[in-house]
């Protein structure tokens, strides 16, 4: 629920990253955390368990630039990935304005992704909230690791995109940052499909991480112009 | 057709009203501070004594414990707790619901008493729920201002250049 204030002209927003247990959502957020400069973000706030799992949520806020005069506040969140946390990671999700999913790439967690996407569209769904028509960016985290499995596999489990009704928007829409590929575009079958924007990243030594969160955050305010 | 989270705005008249209402309740509660957090975790307002902790955590916290706290109160068959009190050595703090979008959290230590604090404030609450039905009815552009976002799609690009 993003909210304006007219008085001290600030523009401020929710983003949550989400995904399976031990993906790097915490490691995204150290990563912002240590690179922007402290004038421009509050402390990191986890709260996690003695073997810094996550028990409830990691928070900072991080300003990202002036527009119209009004200073750009995110808040970003993540939660806790571990399937027993359902409770309290749905609570995260209320009021969000955007999400960034972080998906483990190794094969082997191939199943744990699948199931955090889909408890993800339950849980927003739950809260009346369309994850397909809000902004929404994947990140297949861990592209270091030589047991990762290859971007094609993870977007046709993750990205397989979801259908377009709306006559207007069946034209394809080129991905803008990956060449040769589209957001929207038609499927032998005949349907038009659109997909999340993703990106590959590395968060322990930062690569796509600020990639990503750009991309998140400019969707978000672009959803509110 | 549900889309995400809705957007809300405030003007300065209406932050104008707010603190002037809090503003009074510390004045009648003998309260050290009171803030304002909406649901989400956003700082809306803070009156009173500068709070000397980082506010936007406590903000964030406070909306988390309130939001776990409902979620207790259904598992036990009520609907939420509509306020909630945390008793400390020398500060202590009531949390109270406001016209469900909005936490009052209010700080106080022992130059005041719960009860007195509990009494001023379903007064308050009362207004501030009146003033805040008012703001979300209005809806995010129809806050007597103009988005302040449209048509600026060029300058969010130059923003992430």
């Amino acid at each position: 629920m993003s909210m304006i204030n007219y008085a001290s002209r600030e523009i401020n927003c929710k983003i949550v990253y989400y995904g399976p247990g031990l993906g790097g959502k915490t490691t995204n957020l150290e990563h912002v955390y240590g690179k922007v400069s402290p004038s421009t973000r509050g402390k990191l706030i986890s709260l996690a368990t003695e073997t810094e799992r996550t028990l409830f949520f990691d928070f900072l806020p991080v300003d990202l630039g002036t527009i119209r005069g009004f200073k750009t506040r995110f808040h970003l969140y993540t939660v806790p990935g571990q399937v027993y946390y359902n409770a309290s990671r749905k609570l995260i999700l209320k009021g969000v304005d955007g999400i960034v999913f972080v998906a483990d790439s190794q094969m082997e967690r191939m199943e744990a992704n699948q199931e955090s996407m889909q408890n993800l569209y339950d849980n927003m769904a739950e809260y009346g909230y369309d994850l397909t028509k809000m902004p929404f960016v994947i990140q297949y985290n861990k592209r270091d690791l030589p047991n990762a499995a290859p971007v094609r596999d993870l977007q046709a489990q993750l990205n397989p995109g979801w259908e377009v009704t709306d006559g207007a928007r069946q034209r394809v829409v080129p991905d803008p940052y990956h060449a040769g590929e589209n957001l929207v575009e038609q499927i032998p079958s005949g349907e038009w499909v659109e997909r999340a924007t993703y990106f590959e990243g590395v968060a322990v030594s930062g690569d796509g991480v600020f990639d990503t969160l750009k991309a998140v955050s400019k969707l978000v305010l672009k959803s509110l112009a | 057709m549900p889309v995400g989270a809705t957007s809300w705005s405030f003007t300065e008249d209406d932050f104008g009203a707010i603190n002037q209402l809090l503003q009074r309740f510390l004045y009648d509660s003998n309260a050290r501070c009171a803030l304002l957090v909406d649901r989400s975790g956003q700082l809306v307002t803070t009156v009173g004594e500068r709070p000397n902790f980082d506010a936007t955590a406590f903000a964030t916290l406070t909306a988390a414990d309130f939001s776990a706290n409902d979620q207790l109160a259904k598992l036990i068959g009520e609907t939420d707790f509509n306020t909630l009190f945390h008793q400390g050595e020398r500060e202590s703090m009531l949390l109270a619901d406001v016209a469900r979008r909005v936490i009052l959290v209010v700080l106080f230590d022992n130059r005041t008493t719960l009860g007195l604090v509990r009494l001023k404030m379903r007064q308050t609450i009362d207004d501030l729920s009146k003033l805040f039905d008012a703001v979300f009815s209005r809806g995010q552009s129809g806050a007597g201002q103009p988005n302040v976002l449209a048509d600026a799609d060029d300058e969010i690009d130059r923003l992430f250049q």
